[in-house]
């Protein structure tokens, strides 16, 4: 086991609503910067307008509606290069993506998804609501429910794209696809019962997500 | 010659799948530039390729569940003894384009960009000069296809050198093979696709390039052509969105036998109705009154009479829906939409009239909820309004029928054997053949029209 030589720092970014495309952009500067060392890890926090995203192991079938319906109930649509199948994100939905160098870190890609698990799981215990692991689905689920979706991109060991959790998320969006390709409902924070802001939300991932990933 | 091998992404890790080859053999790498992608519990990865040199050869396709330190592919790294191939010249032509296919940076718009390089190198991707590489005069004028010979002109051919020679459009006659018994090797290709990529020599299209095909356009004869007339096309790739309707259309084709049955309708009865009303409708309603209900009334009408119209298909059941709920179809720009009106046959004229007009504002601003266009089981699409007199629709799947409604305009027409002047339309009803026989299309194509055709009802 690798052990972190020294004191990690990450940048935390709070994006606030930012359209997707947008978003991946600046990801993708961000992976470029950390890669040759010019910045440390960064972690950053954003809401999307209605998009739904296909991973690079999707199948178009498990896009419930036509691009056609997608454009004209004003959710965009992108093809992706991150781990998993389809997802939707959408306003009341906290998006995070880690920018973290796991040469620093731990070079396993299992390790950093189980953490990053981890981190969801040690939130919702924050706000009273039991996550749990599926075998073999990643993500964290509720009872049957899945509350957040992973999908992870990793080049040169930085990694790229992450979580979606469900605060508020209207989750009818969900009917236009079929969530990671499993046929299982998707639940809220909300639908839960938890009437936690985004803001609260927002800053027990953070706690959480420095803790697990052992950050300063 | 160096191996590349599945690495190990983590401690409990023991495979990957191979989702995705950036690269295809006779490509030249960089060191550090992405060779292919593996997954691995979503997370995908992309793994560099340890030297430069070029891919010579790919052991397994996109897809594959490869275990740890099984070798992947193999890069030549020039090291190999014999080369003669004039490595430098090679290397510099696809550097660039290369570059752009590795970085996932370009997905940025919605477009899935990455396999089709933005920059087209014509170098790279025109075809090569009839005779730049061929040693006889036997490949002379037409700028040969590089079909592949006969195994007994060519002796043993391995798979790779075929698919070598073919991904890189290479004769197989011209190479000359120094594997054993004159067997073309993997090196000969690789020699000759160098050859190929570096710009040619003088000497060779000068001799060998007739007359008219020197002047082919960007043939990659020595220096290119500058281009000094105006460009005869544009290339710009399908949106997302294009590519996908181009899939669902041609599935909709694919999944059911269609077959289209048209019947002419008098409309004159509906025609002097609504000439009657529409002011004190509009006044009333604030909306037009136009054809599009009264239609979708005697469908809605026929529907439940002839329910197998209503259904649709469950590998080898009929699924019958006790909801009638119309889709109709809305243009919009660059595509098009199918929102439901739910529980038709429950709605008046006005009713339906009222939904049609709030559906197609709803889908032209972009604010149709999920509810609305869901749950069709029937689609009426009015390519009247656009002035089509008939055409044949697509079947809306899973829907087992569509009824296209044309343009209502004054005809004459023999009645009682007199010429009058009536308001005439033409219903296209398309059916799914597997479901639907003609007989019983025409029984409710007819039954739309008698409907229509004996309208009496005031919609007031």
């Amino acid at each position: 086991m690798l052990a972190p030589a020294v004191s990690r720092t990450c940048e935390v970014r709070d994006l606030g609503a930012m359209r997707w495309g947008a978003a991946y952009a600046l990801q993708a500067e961000l992976v470029g910067q950390r890669q040759r060392g010019e910045i440390g890890d960064q972690f950053l926090l954003v809401e999307h307008p209605h998009v739904v995203t296909m991973g690079r192991n999707g199948h178009a079938s498990n896009v419930l509606a036509s691009p056609e319906v997608l454009a004209a109930t004003g959710i965009e649509y992108y093809e992706t290069n991150r781990g998993g199948d389809v997802t939707y994100h959408g306003p009341g939905q906290l998006v995070g993506y880690p920018i973290v160098h796991l040469n620093e870190w731990k070079r396993d890609v299992h390790a950093y998804v189980r953490a990053l698990e981890e981190v969801i799981i040690r939130t919702l215990a924050d706000f009273g609501v039991t996550g749990e692991r599926v075998a073999g689905a990643t993500g964290v689920w509720v009872g049957e429910a899945k509350v957040c979706a992973i999908g992870v991109h990793l080049s040169r060991w930085v990694s790229s794209h992450g979580f979606a959790l469900n605060v508020a998320t209207d989750l009818q969006y969900f009917q236009y696809i079929v969530p990671c390709g499993l046929t299982k409902p998707v639940t809220s924070l909300r639908q839960l019962g938890v009437a936690a802001s985004m803001d609260e939300v927002k800053s027990a991932v953070c706690r959480r997500f420095s803790e697990v990933y052992e950050y300063q | 010659m160096i191996d590349v091998v599945m690495p190990q992404m983590g401690e409990s890790i023991v495979e990957g799948t191979l989702t995705r080859w950036l690269k295809k053999p006779g490509d030249k790498v960089e060191r550090d530039e992405p060779l292919f992608e593996i997954s691995t519990d979503k997370v995908d990865t992309e793994i560099p390729s340890p030297v430069a040199g070029t891919l010579a050869e790919t052991l397994f396709e996109a897809g594959a569940v490869i275990g740890i330190n099984t070798v992947v592919a193999r890069i030549n790294d020039g090291a190999a003894a014999a080369d003669p191939a004039p490595a430098p010249a090679a290397e510099a032509p696809t550097l660039a384009p290369d570059k752009s296919v590795a970085n996932p940076a370009v997905l940025e718009p919605t477009g899935p960009a990455p396999e089709a390089p933005p920059v087209p190198d014509p170098q790279a991707s025109a075809p090569p000069p009839p005779a730049a590489s061929a040693p006889t005069p036997s490949a002379a004028p037409a700028p040969a296809p590089a079909a592949e010979p006969a195994e007994a002109e060519l002796g043993l051919l391995s798979p790779l050198v075929r698919k070598m020679a073919r991904e890189n459009n290479i004769d197989l006659a011209t190479v000359k093979g120094t594997g054993a018994g004159g067997r073309i090797t993997k090196e000969d290709l690789e020699s000759a696709i160098s050859a190929k990529a570096a710009p040619a020599p003088a000497p060779a299209p000068a001799a060998a390039a007739p007359a008219p095909a020197a002047a082919a356009p960007s043939a990659g004869a020595p220096p290119p052509p500058a281009r000094a007339e105006a460009a005869k096309y544009r290339i710009e790739p399908m949106s997302t969105m294009r590519q996908k309707i181009a899939e669902h259309m041609l599935a909709s084709q694919e999944t059911s036998a269609n077959v289209t049955t048209v019947h002419k309708v008098d409309m004159t009865n509906i025609a002097k109705l609504r000439d009657r009303q529409k002011d004190a409708f509009k006044a009333q309603y604030g909306y037009s009154l136009t054809f599009l209900p009264f239609v979708l009334a005697a469908t809605a009408k026929a529907l439940r009479e002839f329910p197998i119209f209503n259904s649709s298909i469950d590998g080898k059941n009929i699924v019958y829906h006790n909801d009638i709920n119309i889709g109709i179809a809305v243009a919009l720009d660059g595509g098009l939409i199918v929102p439901v009106i739910q529980h038709a046959d429950e709605k008046n004229v006005v009713g339906l009239q009222r939904e049609v007009v709030d559906l197609a504002a709803r889908a032209r601003s972009k604010s149709l909820k999920p509810a609305d266009i869901q749950g069709g089981t029937f689609s009426v699409t009015n390519f009247g309004s656009f002035g089509s007199v008939f055409a044949t629709p697509m079947i809306n799947q899973p829907n087992v029928a569509i009824l296209g409604v044309g343009t209502v305009e004054k005809q004459p027409v023999v009645v009682n054997d007199a010429i009058a002047i009536r308001s005439m339309c033409y219903l296209a009803n398309t059916f799914d053949h597997r479901l639907i026989d003609g007989a019983l299309a025409d029984q409710f194509t007819g039954r739309v029209k008698q409907l229509l055709e004996n309208w009496s009802d005031s919609v007031l």
